[in-house]
């Protein structure tokens, strides 16, 4: 896999058909689903308990509109995703073009994602920084690995808009 | 400290003062009419302890948000220069958390708003 600014985008070259379909997981990945811990992550409260009046108020009114924006950015995500649809050689490398005007979006998303598995597999800081395991091993394994490669795509946006200004 | 609402005169002559709140009593004025009418006048104040006692925005550490993520977030929520935005994202880093911004309540939550909107741990915290 190759990553790298081209004027206005970025390109994500020779995607093997494995890191394809992790891209593909993001949106996904970013909803809490069924996941009490993923939602509770992503929609964490304002205050201490004891602040009762501004943290209903809080689920009244800020909660949907986090909620409107956090899904405003996987569907920018989803939409650009749709390049990876390789439908007649499905086993072949493909390329990503992601256009830095949807960098936000991305990093939102990879965000949502890795938040909300980190929530519902609850890793521990031993696990999230070990980054020689081995991503094999089990569904847990494969989901630290999730969360280290979208971090390391979002390591790489954020290097980037910064170089571009 | 004192809250009251001032209403138009009354039919019967009197100009009505509703004394809403006051430090240890409630209670309702009526006062004689004056020669001239008195203007309306309509004065709602929030108590002292809205007033005067600042909250603070406090960001918390989480092992997920990668740290040049936090420093962005920092210079673009509060408009830091990037030095400021890193000694703030160290301090989350090493201390568990960092206070970002003390003044008051509503625009410490509008921070909080923004903060989530990215996705970072962040509370609001009154001092004192």
């Amino acid at each position: 896999m190759e990553i790298c600014r081209q004027n206005e985008a970025l390109e994500i070259r020779e995607l093997d058909p494995f890191l394809a379909e992790l891209l593909r997981q993001i949106p996904e990945s970013a909803r809490p689903k069924d996941s009490l811990a993923a939602e509770e992550r992503l929609f964490s409260p304002p205050a201490a308990p004891e602040e009762k009046v501004l943290r209903a108020e809080w689920k009244l009114y800020v909660v949907p509109e986090l909620r409107r924006l956090f899904q405003s950015a996987t569907e920018t995500v989803r939409h650009d995703l749709q390049q990876l649809r390789c439908t007649d050689k499905p086993f072949a490398n493909c390329t990503l073009c992601i256009p830095m005007v949807h960098a936000d979006a991305w990093l939102s998303a990879l965000n949502q994602a890795r938040l909300a598995i980190a929530a519902t597999c609850q890793f521990t800081d031993h696990e999230l920084c070990d980054h020689y395991r081995s991503p094999l091993g089990s569904r847990r394994d494969l989901s630290l690995f999730q969360v280290n490669f979208y971090g390391f795509l979002q390591e790489f946006i954020l290097r980037e808009m910064e170089g571009g200004g | 400290m004192l809250t009251f609402f001032m209403n138009r005169p009354r039919r019967n002559g009197a100009a009505h003062c509703e004394i809403l709140s006051g430090p240890s009593w409630t209670g309702v004025i009526d006062v004689p009419r004056s020669t001239l009418e008195m203007p309306t006048i309509e004065k709602q104040e929030a108590t002292s302890e809205e007033i005067e006692m600042p909250w603070n925005v406090v960001v918390h550490n989480d092992p997920i948000n990668l740290m040049s993520y936090v420093t962005m977030v920092f210079q673009r929520v509060f408009g830091y220069p990037r030095e400021r935005a890193e000694k703030h994202m160290l301090e989350v880093h090493h201390n568990g958390r960092s206070i970002l911004w003390s003044g008051v309540r509503e625009r410490a939550e509008l921070y909080v708003q923004q903060l989530h909107g990215y996705l970072l741990l962040a509370t609001v915290e009154k001092i004192g």
